[in-house]
């Protein structure tokens, strides 16, 4: 019994310390749509392009908190299952 | 209140090698190209040179976005992409926005993007085989230092699997955050009624406090952003993903 609780709490507090990965995501495609802005500033008539890249950017910054997303995932929805399995 | 979030539902198994479960990412998966096949067919009958329809508009409008589209990321020498990105590009965004009526997306399931990225991937690799020929390609790990082969082995393995993972995280955070949405806007519909109508004796005020009111209209404004512009936003992504990844292989040579 004791064995199984220390498990799933060990596997809540995974899942959120994995989505501390969110932050780095956040500080990288505000920076990024900041300079997307004035860049339209400066150049209005590139508009469509720099929107584009900066989206591509985006969708690849966010990778690494996508990847701690589906950690948390894993760790919350699966883990306790596998691991429960485990210790019977 | 539990909540719960599953993967696929698995609707029957197939009696065959034992039970093959088929799962609603088949069916809807299937369902979604049937549509997309059955659009196509009817969008292409009778089609003229002169005194063109509405329905040829439409289709000369969608080839030829596509068309342009390929043609600006992956230049004019691999305008033979164009359909693959097309119907890559219909079967990701109509597979997210089934979830729009209601029915399971194929896309919240990781085998589906798995099974693209993987397809994307073996292209990418026969596209730098066909550029730099076989012992090219495997020389090509070991640059710019042979030490390096391990990194350039595992950074070509991640490319599938962070496709794959990208589209799949951004569609399964949506429904995750929809799901705890609406959960909590019935227990706060729920206390706020108990609040005014606690007095209510009987069934009739059970039935009356169980109304879920804050449900209606607060997560359609998330599903704008999280059904509509998430699933058309990593449609594209994986598109242009897909066409940078094919076009710097053919560079590399």
């Amino acid at each position: 019994m004791l064995e199984k609780a220390i498990v799933l709490a060990g596997c809540a507090i995974g899942a959120g310390l994995a989505l501390i990965a969110g932050i780095g995501p956040g500080i990288g495609e505000g920076y990024a749509v900041g300079k997307a802005c004035e860049a339209i500033g400066r150049q209005p008539e590139c508009k469509g392009d720099v929107t584009q890249t900066m989206l591509l950017g985006c969708a690849v910054a966010e990778t690494t908190g996508i990847y701690g997303f589906v950690t948390g995932l894993l760790l919350l929805f699966v883990g306790p299952i596998y691991l429960g399995g485990f210790l019977g | 209140m539990n909540i719960e979030i599953n993967g696929a539902p698995i609707l029957f198994s197939l009696p065959l090698f034992g039970g093959i479960d088929i799962t609603a990412t088949l069916i809807i998966s299937w369902l979604v190209m049937a549509v997309i096949i059955g659009l196509c067919y009817w969008l292409t009958r009778g089609l003229k040179v002169r005194d063109v329809g509405k329905k040829q508009l439409v289709a000369e409008f969608l080839v030829e976005t596509a068309q342009k589209f390929v043609d600006t990321n992956m230049g004019k020498k691999f305008s033979h992409y164009g359909p693959f990105i097309a119907a890559i590009f219909s079967l990701s965004a109509l597979s997210s926005l089934v979830s729009m009526i209601g029915l399971w997306s194929p896309t919240a399931d990781l085998s589906t993007e798995l099974g693209w990225a993987l397809l994307v991937f073996v292209m990418i690799t026969a596209t730098k085989i066909k550029t730099s020929g076989m012992g090219g390609y495997v020389l090509g790990f070991t640059k710019p230092i042979a030490a390096l082969t391990p990194f350039n082995i595992i950074s070509e393995l991640a490319t599938p699997i962070s496709m794959a993972f990208r589209h799949f995280g951004n569609i399964v955070s949506g429904s995750v955050i929809n799901t705890l949405v609406y959960t909590s806007l019935a227990l706060a519909s729920h206390g706020l009624l108990s609040l005014f109508f606690g007095w209510l004796p009987g069934a009739a005020g059970e039935v009356l406090r169980a109304i879920p009111f804050l449900q209606v209209g607060i997560p359609a404004v998330l599903s704008v952003y999280f059904d509509l512009f998430s699933s058309l936003m990593q449609a594209f992504i994986f598109c242009m993903l897909t066409m940078l990844y094919i076009a710097s292989a053919a560079e590399d040579a």
